[in-house]
């Protein structure tokens, strides 16, 4: 094969590869959060059903969101349930300030390099993933509308907490 | 010799048109500013609007001159969020 033929090849590959990858969707099987390299300790997820939100501190919806997934955690503390805020944040005394405020009740890391967001292909930001038992994702949420959205993932998740594990 | 120098050429560069093409190099996939990127672009410096006098200029150098007002507030911040 021609030495250029083979440089295109292999380019087109790489390219083609990049332009496939469309993230992580309902259906979908959730990255391992453990061998995701996130910095911070987070809770054990094995056959619980985790709300795994990704979030940035210069993110005003982000914000906003936080006391609606800490009235979750609290609701649903009895339940096998998790939530498990992931941010984006490269600059970590702005991500450590935004802890200092709202000191969140839930688990929180971060995804020092984005190597998580890119791999999950974060659509927006906030957007949170619920992630059942199976470790497949059963809804995501794109952004963040106050009640109604907190609304929507709490019947999401009370539908996941209720369902019945799938016999193996 | 020489034409088949040229026929790999136009080969070449059609193959790599296509492949350019094709290979979603216009996708916003891969050209776009990532959600989890906009740190900079969320920044208040990136407001164009910060300045209530620089606005009020522009504001008012828009309405003599096109007979436009309002209308140029977004809302949200830079980063594109929600």
């Amino acid at each position: 094969m021609p030495r250029y033929l083979r440089h295109l090849t292999g380019t087109a590959a790489l390219l083609l590869a990049a332009a496939a990858h469309a993230g992580i969707g309902v259906g979908d099987p959730f990255p391992s959060l453990g061998s995701a390299g996130l910095a911070g300790s987070l809770p054990d997820v094995s056959g619980r059903v985790v709300l795994v939100d990704f979030w940035a501190s210069w993110c005003a919806p982000c914000k906003a969101s936080f006391p609606a997934y800490a009235r979750l955690h609290t609701d649903f503390a009895s339940a096998d349930f998790a939530v498990i805020a992931i941010s984006v944040d490269q600059d970590e005394a702005a991500y450590r300030a935004f802890l200092r405020k709202t000191t969140p009740p839930f688990a929180v890391a971060r995804d020092t390099d984005q190597q998580l967001a890119r791999q999950v292909d974060v659509p927006a930001m906030p957007t949170c993933f619920l992630i059942g038992r199976d470790g497949r994702v059963h809804f995501m949420h794109r952004g963040f509308q106050g009640p109604e959205t907190e609304t929507e993932i709490r019947r999401e998740i009370t539908r996941l907490l209720t369902e019945k594990p799938a016999s193996s | 010799m020489k034409t088949k120098t040229t026929h790999n050429l136009a080969f070449a560069f059609l193959a790599g048109g296509l492949l350019l093409l094709g290979s979603g190099c216009s996708s916003p996939k891969l050209v776009r500013v990532h959600p989890w990127e906009r740190a900079t672009l969320a920044d208040a410096i990136m407001d164009p609007g910060r300045d209530p006098l620089a606005r009020a200029a522009s504001e008012h150098v828009y309405f003599s001159r096109e007979s436009a007002s309002g209308g140029r507030t977004v809302n949200g911040s830079g980063c594109g969020c929600n």
